[in-house]
């Protein structure tokens, strides 16, 4: 018995890692009646010896799949160990991992089993168990199956924190190369179907007092990168879309991990994209938080992000005449904009300066990155520069200084800027 | 430049405000009185903790600067470090001293530094939230021991107790030797000895028959989820070392069985 749950859990722990996302924020759910658990700002309970972060038992119902997407452990054509839990067993362990803190909650997907609305009802059911029956206000994270029925969508948003249906490729044609059985299309209906109902729940909220909760933390979705061969223009571009479409939390690029022998992509045993995923979510923090539309950092004229240095000090690169900043007297955005100094510092020099100009050993303090951030400001006590600056002795300046961040091989989650 | 002895509680540090006031002197130098070596400095004041002068200065305090940021300062006591002991004691005076918003001065080098502490300390607390283990033991009570760098106890104990509500828990402090117990009712602070095979053994966890039947096996799934979760491809040890210092492993299930 045990030996057996030992190894479902292995195969469908194994197969649900490639979806990268383990958000447990903006759940927001009160322990109110002496249940179990809360979600609100979410926490990484450990940390895998990949560096990412472990908050949600993520589980796959089962790895059974009618699909054949090339890009994918779980396609039917892929000779692997197969297994499903039951409810009960996905029940059992969530709130037995719960209950020893180990997890902030359930993240639940699945292969596609029979069809969309027989593998949806299974994980509604799971879902409405943990919270009906055993009080579980722990987040929960739910995969929307493509072509599962409206009905039992609004049920699971009933449910769930999260949910979330992936695009997979960045660009329809991509999708189409890998696995032509699907298409963007049908990840965009119940994309919009359930926010409309977020928003209509959230209207219906302001009138009555009590009104159910409704996808609380929202919807997000995952892109796979450099299985395909598009460019980061036409990654973020699209991502920048469905953020505007469908109000999208969170878009997920996740590399590659080569998994097969198909020729139409990259081989096994080549390294994942690492460092050009790093860029692609700097370059989305950017858009989310810095107040950068997505055509100022990636265009025409540079359809890739610069592998050596950061989106924002490239940007800044190419738009010296807007340097150097003073401190002192710029607005807000423009202290965003400065390379090295983060959405932290950026208000602390805001509320700093209220009390008298602010000199270099005051900001030096505030912790921006003050040898990125020194070729970019001015401040009281800067002195007089006859030259304009000159964007390639910076770019050298700043490699030379043997910035860790820029010399050493990629990582998944460098500190943003 | 006047020396300042207190008792190394937060009343005492309070105190010691009030009696610059009172004594209407300006740069003190504040040592407790478990790291205080006499001589070291000649002329020294001993204060003595009085609730009554403690409490007056909080209050103005709260009311200076918010409920809220007051509390940073509690936070920063928590770290029970000499020099932050010193920042808390320069900030309230700069706070007091100076006009409306001062708190936010992070030009100025007390507000700056009790910022700065108040991170260190709530990174320690939020690293407690994440790493605590518990261990369900035969009598139904989660079991958790823990060794913070900082005395957060008292900054978690609401924390569990909302989400944890409907089990009976105790996080113990093997450092500080003093745990809560949660009795599905209440936080009480308790202490107890049979900390003491945890204290002097190395391994930190309970001998198994005081578990209950379902822990090991739950021990062990953790530990098949943490492997099979991970991406090989991926491996990056700095990484997994910088968010989980090793520190900590001790106390870790997903380290027991690796
Ligand atoms: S449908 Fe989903 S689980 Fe099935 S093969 Fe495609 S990506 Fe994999």
């Amino acid at each position: 018995m045990s030996d057996r749950i030992r190894e479902k859990l292995s195969i469908l722990a194994d197969a649900a890692k490639y979806d990268v996302s383990c958000s447990s924020s903006g759940g927001n759910r009160k322990n109110t009646d002496k249940g179990l658990g809360d979600s609100s700002n979410g926490i990484c309970h450990t940390y895998t010896e990949d560096g990412r972060c472990v908050s949600l038992l993520k589980i796959l119902l089962t790895n059974h799949c009618i699909y054949d997407c090339a890009f994918c452990v779980s396609r039917r054509s892929n000779d692997v160990q197969r297994a499903a839990f039951t409810v009960e067993e996905a029940v059992d362990l969530t709130m037995g991992f719960y209950r020893r803190n180990y997890i902030e909650g359930l993240f639940l997907s699945s292969g596609i089993f029979k069809d969309a609305d027989f593998t949806m009802e299974r994980l509604v059911r799971i879902v409405k168990k943990l919270r009906l029956e055993h009080k579980f206000n722990g987040y929960i994270h739910l995969k929307t199956i493509p072509g599962a029925s409206p009905e039992l969508l609004t049920e699971a948003g009933l449910y769930a924190d999260r949910m979330s249906i992936n695009l997979e490729m960045p660009t329809e044609a991509g999708l189409k190369l890998l696995a032509p059985e699907k298409s963007h299309e049908e990840v965009k209906k119940p994309l919009g179907f359930i926010q409309n109902s977020i928003v209509q729940y959230k209207d219906e909220s302001k009138i009555i007092k009590r009104a159910p909760k409704f996808v609380p933390a929202g919807q997000s979705t995952q892109m796979v990168i450099g299985a395909t061969p598009e460019s980061d223009m036409e990654i973020m571009y699209s991502a920048n879309q469905y953020y505007k479409d469908f109000d999208l939390k969170r878009v997920y690029y996740s590399g590659y991990i080569p998994i097969s022998y198909d020729t139409r992509m990259p081989v096994i045993g080549s390294q994942p994209p690492l460092l050009r995923e790093n860029r692609l979510y700097q370059t989305d923090w950017l858009m989310r938080f810095y107040g950068f539309d997505v055509k100022e950092i990636l265009n025409l004229s540079n359809p890739n992000l610069d592998v050596d240095i950061d989106p924002k000090l490239s940007w800044a690169l190419r738009n010296i005449e807007h340097f150097p900043v003073d401190v002192n007297t710029a607005d807000y955005k423009m202290l965003l904009r400065i390379p090295g100094v983060g959405v932290g510092s950026a208000k602390k020099i805001w509320q700093a300066r209220k009390f008298g100009r602010l000199r270099s050993d005051q900001l030096r303090k505030m912790g921006i990155a003050w040898n990125r951030a020194k070729h970019f400001i001015r401040c009281a006590d800067s002195v007089m520069m006859l030259n304009d600056p000159n964007p390639f002795q910076i770019k050298n300046d700043i490699l030379s200084q043997g910035d860790s961040k820029y010399t050493k091989v990629a990582q998944n989650q460098l500190a943003l800027f | 430049m006047n020396a300042f002895v207190f008792d190394g509680t937060f009343e005492g540090l309070l105190t010691s405000i009030f009696e610059t006031y009172e004594f209407k002197v300006k740069d003190v130098r504040l040592f407790d009185n478990l790291r205080y070596q006499p001589g070291l400095i000649d002329e020294t004041h001993e204060v003595i903790s009085d609730k009554a002068k403690s409490d007056r200065v909080w209050k103005a305090f709260v009311k200076k600067i918010g409920k809220q940021k007051a509390q940073n300062a509690y936070t920063v006591f928590l770290s029970e470090d000499a020099e932050a002991f010193q920042h808390i004691f320069d900030f309230i005076r700069y706070v007091f001293d100076s006009g409306e918003g001062a708190e936010s001065n992070f030009g100025n080098p007390s507000v700056i530094a009790i910022h700065k502490w108040e991170r260190s300390v709530s990174r320690e607390r939020h690293r407690m939230k994440a790493f605590i283990r518990f261990e369900q033991m035969a009598d139904g009570i989660y079991y958790a021991p823990i060794e913070p760098d900082f005395n957060v106890l008292p900054l978690i104990a609401g924390f569990f107790k909302n989400r944890y509500a409907d089990q009976q828990w105790i996080i113990y402090d093997t450092k500080r030797k003093y745990g809560l117990f949660y009795d599905l009712e209440n936080v009480t602070e308790i202490a107890f000895d049979f900390a003491e095979n945890i204290e002097s053994g190395t391994t930190p966890y309970l001998s198994k028959n005081l578990l209950d039947d379902k822990q090991e096996l739950y021990g062990l799934l953790w530990n098949d989820y943490f492997r099979n979760t991970n991406i090989p491809a991926r491996k990056n040890m700095k990484l997994h070392l910088r968010h989980v210092p090793k520190r900590y492993w001790k106390y870790l299930t997903e380290k027991k069985h690796n």
